[in-house]
């Protein structure tokens, strides 16, 4: 497999992102890791995962769609869309790249949305291997190999290379776009690294977590489940796991008066919101139970009803890190699951 | 401690003095405990967990659990009950229908100072005489129990309960902190780096509601943040400054209010320093009118909906802002 010894990784950075903008998983002042746009001295971090996914790049938090602007009884409409520059985000994590392939089902069925398709056309996603998962990780749940990532490219590292393949054309054209770099290198080592990780993917906490008892045939069983009561019982209907979670998709439609005219905006939204999917009357949902169990309904299997059986969560652990109060996915399914 | 209590909220269910129980369930690991309500000697047996992780303060859950029927048994640590007292003080909660039983606070412990020292794979983690012993898929590790401190509990302000119906544990004094340390080095700070400190903090903000969620001085039946009528909801910001008036708002909106529970900081995913904005209006209202705890009391009028001829003039925000 092609390589490249760590050492030398500021030199393949600065390789990259000399043809495209580069991001890379680095530490802030806070000590948390996140994406940022690399530049020179700028070291990826050796935490496992970023606080926030890497949905952003694609699907980003806030983002101005069109305008209207008013002139007498004219309202000119000015599409805010612009083709997107290219670029690379490096070091996803295979939780993370697999997230892309759920954004993929949605925003990427017919009708196609033309904005996120652009971010995703113009992006290179390079992804590395887990070497040492947490305690909250459950990927293997949904048939993630946190050693074989998905993404363009795939990275592994062995200590003292990093081993790079690509999974399709882009991918390809990427790795060719620095092959100067590498060199063929033996895999002994890695092979080694990967059946240690292998081994401790097995024994990880939640390795035994099973969707067995989700889908898209369980709906009536999980809906009027009386679970919901207790495990909604003290959420605080606040919007963390929805926001750092790397597969929630869903979004408000907000237009600003600016006096003349108006600035539409797309934003992330949250069901557990008292004014998601506000219609006339309000929100179908009236109570933080029904908010609460939409979330998990959607995941586990509303959205596996419209997709061939795939689940709507990668398995990243950040809900269960990020919640306030502790309530997530993975205290969901092991109160459901029981019958 | 933790059997005691257990012992005690079976007995007050057993002869029917109360109908349910505020506490702490565990959860899948060593750290993540969720609040929950409690109504069998069964789930107290099975779930209820009082432990170095149970920092959450319950008692914003009173606004709802108190106005059902019967009585509700809630455990609250001394900085709990200040929070208790003000949702009295606001006729937010019908203390009537709560039996509290004050337990021993902190110092509890924060799973991210933990993770943030790299230790991974977590599994279990031990007191052993203030030495943390960490069991992890990567083998053992040890740090001490100083260096995980929550920071809420870092700068514990009481060690009083200021309302309980019965104690578990001894009461102690209200403390001599050092929590407005950091809003002094803030107030040193030139306009420039005072504002350049909290753009880098509140730009972090994913307006995920949690710090207000959170917060038992946020009782709004609708905050107006969530009514799109407002015109002040901003769930899309049309620019980068929104999050930070957000923030500044509700500091606001809260000022005299805020007991210094430090739930805020505790619970937001981007580790903004939030309760630093709350402990610098603590401070001037201190400075300005005297003294003030809120929760310290039910009855005593606050500061800033009170009238006295001592009261500050309005000129004091140009003078002190000419600082």
């Amino acid at each position: 497999m092609l390589k490249i010894s760590l050492s030398r990784l500021e030199e393949l950075f600065a390789a990259i992102a000399e043809k495209q903008t580069l991001y890379i998983p680095s530490d802030r002042a806070d000590g948390a890791a996140e994406f940022t746009k690399w530049e020179p001295g700028k070291a990826l971090t050796q935490k496992l995962n970023t606080l926030r996914s890497a949905k952003d790049f694609f699907f980003p938090q806030t983002e101005n769609i069109v305008d209207f602007k008013m002139e007498g009884k004219n309202i000119q409409v000015i599409d805010q869309r612009s083709e997107h520059e290219d670029f690379v985000i490096f070091g996803v994590r295979p939780c993370d790249a697999r997230s892309f392939t759920i954004l993929d089902k949605v925003f990427l069925s017919e009708p196609v949305d033309s904005f996120y398709k652009n971010r995703r056309d113009h992006g290179t996603v390079v992804t590395m291997a887990c070497s040492r998962p947490a305690e909250t990780c459950f990927c293997g749940t949904f048939g993630i190999d946190a050693t074989e990532p998905e993404g363009d490219a795939a990275c592994w590292s062995d200590g003292e290379d990093l081993f790079i393949k690509a999974n399709n054309d882009k991918g390809q054209a990427f790795i060719d776009s620095i092959s100067s770099l590498l060199e063929e290198g033996d895999t002994a080592k890695l092979d080694q690294v990967k059946a240690k990780t292998k081994e401790i993917l097995s024994r990880l906490p939640l390795a035994n977590l099973s969707t067995a008892a989700f889908g898209g045939d369980t709906l009536n069983e999980h809906f009027n489940s009386e679970k919901w009561a207790e495990l909604s019982e003290s959420c605080l209907g606040c919007g963390t796991c929805t926001f750092v979670c790397p597969t929630c998709q869903c979004y408000d439609i907000k237009d600003f008066n600016t006096g003349n005219g108006i600035k539409r905006f797309r934003c992330w939204d949250s069901c557990m919101y008292s004014d998601f999917t506000k219609m006339a009357h309000g929100n179908p949902r009236t109570s933080q139970l029904e908010r609460f169990r939409q979330r998990f309904m959607h995941k586990l299997v509303y959205f596996p009803a419209n997709n061939n059986g795939e689940f709507g969560c990668v398995g990243c652990g950040r809900c269960l890190s990020k919640c306030p109060i502790s309530m997530n996915i993975v205290k969901v399914m092991k109160a459901l699951e029981v019958k | 401690m933790q059997e005691a209590m257990i012992k005690r909220a079976k007995e007050l269910l057993a002869d029917g003095s109360v109908k349910r129980v505020i506490g702490w369930k565990r959860g899948e690991f060593a750290y993540d405990i969720t609040p929950a309500v409690f109504e069998s000697a069964e789930e107290l047996d099975k779930d209820f967990v009082f432990d170095d992780f149970t920092s959450a303060n319950v008692s914003k859950y009173l606004v709802k659990e108190s106005k059902k029927e019967g009585k509700v048994l809630v455990f609250l640590k001394p900085c709990d009950t200040y929070s208790l007292n003000q949702l009295t003080k606001e006729h937010r909660v019908d203390r009537d229908n709560i039996y509290v039983i004050g337990i021993p606070g902190g110092p509890k412990l924060d799973i991210e100072k933990i993770k943030a020292k790299g230790i991974t794979g977590i599994l279990s983690v031990k007191n052993d005489n203030y030495t943390l012993k960490i069991d992890t898929l990567y083998g053992e590790e040890t740090m001490p129990f100083s260096e995980a401190i929550l920071d809420k509990c870092a700068s514990c302000k009481s060690k009083k309960h200021v309302t309980y119906d019965e104690l578990i544990g001894e009461d102690g004094d209200v403390l001599d902190s050092d929590r407005f340390d950091m809003v002094e080095k803030l107030e040193n700070m030139t306009a420039q780096e005072r504002y350049d400190f909290w753009r880098e903090q509140l730009s972090k903000c994913i307006r995920c509601n949690a710090c207000r969620n959170v917060c038992p001085a946020c009782t709004c039946e609708k905050c107006v943040f969530d009514n799109p009528n407002s015109g002040v909801e901003n769930k899309a910001a049309s620019d980068s400054f929104e999050e930070n008036m957000f923030h500044i708002i509700r500091a606001f909106h809260v000022a005299g209010r805020c007991t210094d529970c430090g739930e805020c900081s505790r619970v937001c995913p981007q580790n903004i320093p939030l309760h630093l904005l709350n402990r610098k209006f603590i401070k001037d209202i201190n400075s300005l009118y005297g003294e003030y705890q809120a929760g310290a009391d039910t009855t005593s009028r606050a500061p800033l909906t009170d009238y006295t001829a001592d009261d500050c003039e309005a000129s004091i925000v140009h003078e002190r802002g000419a600082e």
